[in-house]
């Protein structure tokens, strides 16, 4: 076992893992931040996305010890301060961007990095910067409407297919 | 996951020392091992983990050739305006979070014949830099999964002849976004460089006929009539030895017209 450190939203936080816990296994299993899902634990679902350092990362495809000392933003810390929903979670609401929900948090925080990077993504660069998010309901089209209309764009009523 | 000890060396020479114990294998970005780990097709005793070293950091250009730091990112080398060409390829892997984490030095050590940093680095006859020795990139890929590294031996960094001209363009294999077949192309003063990756059985390789008939006419025309063999190529449910061949064909044409 040994000693891990980082920030999680905000927060300083630590625990003892082992050499294979995944970043993924730590937020959810010791910290309890359930927020973060495991979909397909082989890195190619995108659902337990979320941010080290400012970067994007699949949470399950990295070690807790590699993010000692880092930065750690999840779904948790994406609410606004009064606990209402963020931009980016309400505009999901909005446009009704998920149907089970699993993938959410992780189309959420690949969203965020994505309006941090480019903040008029159009529709093509929004598919393409969810390359690596696997949803099973929506056809992804209300996901890409609500990333639109998040990043304070018009959201057409048709889309190309 | 199965149980291993994880160390976290602060310098290269600790890392070479940590390597050195039976069992030991070194960590990078982790996008293929962590997944090859959880599969158990890979069970080592102890991960090295060398993300954390200085000296496998940083890009730079200077006197014409671009130094990229072994534990640089895909998206760091995308953003880096020196080597258009490699920036392109860089952009192209994965996903953007999978370009977050894995490295250049993690997949060209790992040399899969699918993957597509080899290109770049044949294609630009590049020199891969170890701990002990630099290694020309014509002598550096042995085979599927096969490098010239010695047991143990790190790669620090990639180093890159700038180009006049160079491009990368892939055909994707749209579940793993790996390259289906992938070519690189670069013309500089020491010639022309074709290389193939995703097509062969011995992993990336040079496309020496292409590279002649562009040698004198670096354009797509330059190509008409020249196809590459199936000979020794991979055929899988994705596509048969002569598709892909077909396809080392168009994606080449491609890639010269994209640099040029």
């Amino acid at each position: 076992m040994a000693q891990v450190s980082m920030t999680v939203n905000g927060t300083p936080v630590s625990g003892e893992v082992e050499g294979r816990t995944l970043l993924s296994t730590f937020l959810r299993d010791t910290l309890e931040l359930t927020g973060t899902h495991v979909g397909c634990d082989t890195g190619q679902c995108g659902a337990c996305t979320i941010h080290v350092n400012g970067a994007s990362v699949k949470s399950c495809n990295m070690f807790a010890l590699e993010a000692d000392g880092a930065a750690v933003t999840t779904i948790e810390g994406m609410a606004n301060a009064d606990g209402s929903l963020g931009t980016i979670q309400q505009a999901f609401q909005d446009h009704h961007g998920l149907q089970c929900g699993f993938c959410t948090p992780g189309m959420v925080m690949t969203a965020a990095a994505l309006l941090e990077e480019n903040p008029k993504p159009t529709e093509a660069e929004i598919r393409s910067y969810l390359s690596g998010n696997l949803c099973r309901c929506t056809g992804y089209h209300n996901i890409v409407k609500a990333i639109l209309a998040a990043s304070g764009q018009e959201v057409a009523k048709e889309f190309a297919a | 996951m199965y149980a291993f000890d994880f160390e976290r060396p602060s310098t290269l020479d600790e890392a070479v020392a940590a390597l050195g114990a039976e069992g030991a294998q070194a960590l990078a970005g982790g996008q293929t091992l962590i997944p090859t780990l959880k599969q158990r097709l890979a069970m080592p005793e102890t991960l090295v983990s060398l993300t954390g070293l200085a000296e496998l950091k940083g890009i730079s250009a200077s006197g014409g050739v671009l130094t990229v730091g072994a534990a640089s990112t895909h998206a760091e080398v995308a953003r880096q305006t020196d080597h258009p060409g490699l920036a392109g390829l860089a952009g192209g892997i994965g996903d953007p979070h999978v370009r977050n984490r894995g490295t250049i030095g993690g997949s060209v050590a790992n040399n899969d014949p699918s993957a597509c940093y080899p290109a770049a680095v044949l294609g630009s006859g590049a020199m891969v830099v170890t701990n002990a020795r630099e290694i020309a990139a014509d002598d550096y890929f042995t085979g599927l999964f096969e490098t010239a590294l010695e047991e143990g031996e790190i790669i620090t960094a990639l180093r890159f002849p700038i180009p006049e001209k160079s491009a990368y363009v892939k055909f994707e294999q749209p579940a793993s976004r790996f390259a289906l077949v992938g070519v690189f192309v670069s013309k500089s003063e020491g010639g022309v460089r074709v290389a193939v990756t995703g097509a062969s059985e011995e992993g990336v390789f040079r496309w020496s006929e292409a590279e002649a008939a562009l040698a004198s006419d670096f354009s797509p025309a330059a190509l008409d009539g020249l196809s590459a063999s199936a000979e020794n190529l991979i055929g899988d449910i994705h596509g048969s030895p002569a598709y892909r061949a077909h396809l080392i064909g168009v994606l080449t044409k491609r890639a010269v017209a994209a640099a040029a």
